[in-house]
């Protein structure tokens, strides 16, 4: 079930991974809201995250850094982190700014879900 | 699109956010901790921290990201350091390899926390804090092209962050002035309380004029619209308004009789007296001294001490004339007791226009009656005046008849006027 969080984050869980939606422009007020909702997924046990950019045109700078600190949290509760979705020119940018060395592009939800399940079993849909 | 035009565009996108940000006037520790994400995402790097020199040979860490809060919390410097740094060019300020006194001296400690470049923030040849960053993500080197655009964001983030200190320190300035300026001014009133109170144990039968007088004529200016300010002001005026009776004599002024012309033209000096007391202080109202100067001048020319006319009269010095007149009519004297309510209205109507200004007059009216009404939460008119005084059946009825009465006056003289 998709939860939104402060009119702006909605989300929701597959087994032990969170699907997270990001909005139309990841900048600061949104970034931060994504980063509490993936930091509750985290604390609440999920071991993959799904930042899903279907709605987003673009990401600037204070989006990167955020995105940066989501990794180093996941990565630090030995979770896995996958962008699904994203458009080109995001992509390109993520791309030259190194952020694809540490999380894998889906192409959409469905093979993020896929590519994350090759490290877990998932469970029943909640 | 080629990805150095991507670059460009990315990296003028966070300058300009950048400039915006530390433009704005939001909150310190906001502001920075936004510079220091714009500043991370510009060159996608994986974390990273902004401290400020807090005082001699000390810094503390004002934002942090991608490393434990705990882990960069408070830092020293010496000159001698802050020297090296100042001189020092951005690769030389690699964690890696760098041999200058801070880096060196706090290496494992960096070098724990992830950190790879330790850059000073410079303003005015002087360093005021210290940016300390990660490695890219890309896992890449920092390229020259990345120590220009770091370069150029650290010196911004320093000239915001010393802006923003400078601004709180005129704040806190302008605060410490007003809260000065608030005490004076309380000191202000105080004193010329006191003096009022001073200037009426001269007068055995009037104690406590001066400061009903003071509080009348603050009632009137305020039912007329007058600003605080002026409020205030007028205040003080009909506080000091009987100063001059500091040089007449105690016998005239406490004569339980009507007193003889000799003695009364004496008395009369008290309003010119009263202006060249008060008009060497500066005072921070404007006009006090006319005010104490023409309370006893007439709109029909026979007042005292210039008989002055209607328009030559400035409307302080009217309110303090009416509040002064009323005073005196509704307390009592040595040789007579004070007039009733009734009594007094009529007396007001009767010299509305000769010796008193009716917009003055209707003013006061209705601020009386607002109290009489219940309209006022507060009463000081009917505290002053005594309990019963303004109880009669027939005040409600004394004033709305003088108030319309002086509203038709005022509205038929201003359309005599423009025909």
């Amino acid at each position: 079930m998709d939860k939104p969080i402060g009119g702006l984050v909605r989300s929701h869980c597959v087994g032990t991974t969170a699907v997270v939606y990001a909005s139309d422009y990841l900048n600061k007020l949104t970034g931060e809201k994504i980063e509490r909702e993936c930091r509750r997924q985290l604390d609440s046990g999920c071991r993959g995250l799904v930042i899903d950019f279907s709605d987003t045109q673009l990401v600037n700078s204070i989006g990167i850094s955020i995105l940066l600190g989501i990794i180093d949290i996941a990565e630090k509760n030995g979770a896995r982190v996958v962008f699904s979705e994203v458009n080109g020119q995001t992509a390109a940018l993520f791309e030259m700014l190194g952020l694809t060395r540490h999380v894998l592009l889906a192409k959409d939800e469905r093979e993020a879900l896929l590519n994350l399940s090759n490290y877990e079993t998932p469970q029943i849909v909640h | 699109m080629e990805p150095s035009t991507q670059k460009l565009i990315h990296t003028f996108g966070a300058l300009a956010d950048l400039g915006q940000e530390i433009a704005g006037t939001g909150d310190f520790t906001e502001m920075v901790r936004t510079s220091l994400h714009l500043l991370l995402g510009t060159l996608a790097l994986r974390r990273g921290a902004v401290a400020e020199c807090i005082q001699e040979g000390s810094l503390r860490c004002v934002a942090v990201w991608g490393v434990g809060d705990d882990t960069l919390r408070e830092w020293t410097i010496s000159q001698a350091e802050m020297r090296e740094l100042l001189d020092a060019n951005a690769s030389e300020c690699l964690v890696k390899h760098s041999d200058k006194g801070f880096i060196s001296r706090n290496h494992s400690g960096l070098t724990d926390a992830g950190i790879e470049l330790v850059l000073p923030m410079i303003v005015r040849g002087e360093v005021t804090g210290l940016v300390l960053l990660g490695g890219k993500a890309s896992g890449e080197d920092f390229s020259n092209a990345d120590f220009d655009t770091i370069r150029a964001m650290v010196r911004h983030i320093g000239v915001g962050i010393h802006t923003h200190r400078l601004l709180e320190q005129v704040a806190q300035r302008a605060e410490e002035n007003h809260r000065l300026y608030e005490e004076l001014r309380a000191i202000y009133r105080d004193t010329v309380r006191a003096f009022a109170a001073a200037i009426d144990i001269k007068d055995k039968y009037t104690q406590g004029h001066s400061e009903r007088v003071g509080r009348y004529s603050e009632i009137i200016a305020r039912e007329m619209g007058w600003s605080e300010q002026e409020v205030e002001g007028i205040q003080i005026a009909g506080y000091l308004h009987d100063i001059g009776k500091l040089i007449v004599d105690r016998d005239i002024i406490n004569a339980p009789y009507h007193i003889d012309a000799k003695q009364s033209s004496d008395l009369n000096r008290h309003p010119a007296a009263g202006y060249e007391i008060l008009s060497p202080i500066n005072h921070p109202y404007a006009d006090i001294p006319l005010m104490a100067k023409y309370h006893h001048e007439r709109l029909d020319g026979r007042g005292y001490p210039d008989g002055l006319t209607d328009e030559q009269i400035p409307m302080g010095a009217k309110i303090v004339s009416l509040a002064d007149s009323f005073d005196a009519m509704t307390t009592d004297r040595p040789y007579r007791r004070r007039r009733s309510f009734e009594d007094v209205v009529r007396d007001l109507r009767q010299n509305t226009g000769t010796q008193f200004d009716g917009k003055v007059v209707s003013a006061f009216a209705r601020a009386i009656f607002k109290e009489v009404n219940g309209e006022m939460k507060k009463r000081p008119i009917t505290k002053m005046l005594g309990k019963g005084y303004l109880e009669g059946e027939n005040v409600p009825t004394l004033l709305s008849d003088l108030i319309a009465e002086l509203e038709n006056g005022m509205r038929r003289v201003t359309s005599a006027g423009s025909e």
